[in-house]
């Protein structure tokens, strides 16, 4: 009975997210959509990779503000004016700049923004192959043989563990003897 | 030596790191503010209808590219910021050395209207842009905002928010003397 309830509750959860609002293109109002059904494809392509410059991450085409709406009437108008995609995008770059593009251009200034993580992954994978490799071109080396005091040592160390666990007088740890 | 220099690495970048955070934190940086597009290039093309009853005329490109040093103000009566900046328009205004303009940004006129009869009206011109076209060929993203207009008839700068007496003082005025 209860696990019932509980999946009535997630089945409940999981219709609520898939029917909330707010997703991508809810923000395109009726009146805005192009006849041609090729030129507002494109249009909607468009506007998934132009940011509302007043929201910031997000795009003209999920955004409900006034000036996203504006915009996406901007890319239609020039799309019907026989712009081509690039050509609308370097309208709004000459009024808002590369800010403007979601996805960042790739040119010399963005070079480390678009590679900087393949450098990193690369330094990482090499640092990781240097250490194995010298792990396997020295098996840890012998250790020198004892000299006779150190193997002293090592006898008066066996014989007090022996007279300690005797006596049950063991440390906390066991001392694995 | 060189291997106690590796040991220190990983402190050393995350003191780079950390550094950075901190910077990110503290500066006085504007993560929201847009970077201008448009400063170093000539003013865009437009022509806005003026605002009926100031008896005003409207405003188009070349009225502001004729060789004076011109202050392009856009405002909005529900802009609270641009109350606020108003006193410093004001100010603006009774300069000689400048002449200054706005664009009435997706304002309903009436309430412009109100809006200027009430506080003043510094603007020399007035473009009426209902539906914000105008904003978007200054690259605009909001209100209020202004941008300097040099001699040539170039775009110099773009002030994001409103003109507070500091910025009047820090930056405005000796940009306006710088290009004059």
């Amino acid at each position: 009975m209860r696990r019932l309830g509980l999946v009535l509750l997630l089945l409940g959860a999981a219709l609520v997210f898939v029917g909330a609002p707010g997703g991508p293109a809810r923000a395109v109002l009726p009146d805005e959509i192009l006849d041609d059904s090729v030129l507002e494809g494109r249009a909607r392509e468009l506007s998934k990779v132009v940011r509302c410059v007043v929201c910031q991450n997000e795009s003209i085409d999920s955004s409900n503000a006034e000036l996203a709406r504006e915009l996406r009437l901007i890319v239609r108008e020039r799309l019907v004016a026989g712009d081509s995609d690039q050509q609308v995008l370097d309208f709004l770059v000459a009024r808002y700049g590369d800010f403007v593009l979601l996805r960042p251009p790739f040119r010399p200034a963005t070079y480390f923004l678009w590679f900087g993580p393949l450098v990193f992954l690369g330094v990482g994978v090499a640092g990781l192959a240097l250490v194995l490799r010298r792990r396997r071109l020295q098996p840890a080396a012998e250790a020198p043989p004892l000299n006779a005091e150190e193997r002293g040592r090592l006898a008066r160390l066996v014989e007090e563990e022996g007279q300690e666990s005797r006596a049950g007088n063991r440390l906390p740890e066991g001392g694995g003897s | 030596m060189t291997k106690r220099l590796l040991f220190l690495l990983p402190a050393l970048i995350f003191v780079f790191v950390a550094g950075y955070f901190i910077w990110g934190l503290v500066s006085e940086r504007d993560p929201r503010a847009v970077p201008s597009a448009l400063v170093d290039k000539p003013v865009p093309q437009f022509d806005m209808p003026p605002l009926e009853g100031t008896g005003l005329p409207g405003l188009a490109t070349a009225d502001v590219t004729d060789g004076t040093v011109t202050l392009v103000n856009v405002f909005a009566s529900w802009c609270i910021p641009c109350r606020a900046e108003h006193p410093q328009m004001l100010e603006l205004g009774e300069m000689s050395s400048i002449r200054l303009v706005g664009i009435n940004f997706r304002d309903k006129p009436e309430d412009a209207l109100a809006w200027l009869e009430e506080l003043g009206n510094p603007y020399q011109r007035i473009g009426v842009d209902a539906r914000g076209r105008t904003a978007i060929e200054w690259g605009s993203s909001g209100v209020p905002e202004t941008f300097f207009i040099d001699k040539t008839g170039k775009v110099r700068y773009q002030h994001i928010g409103p003109i507070l007496r500091r910025d009047l003082e820090e930056t405005v005025l000796p940009l306006i003397e710088e290009l004059n």
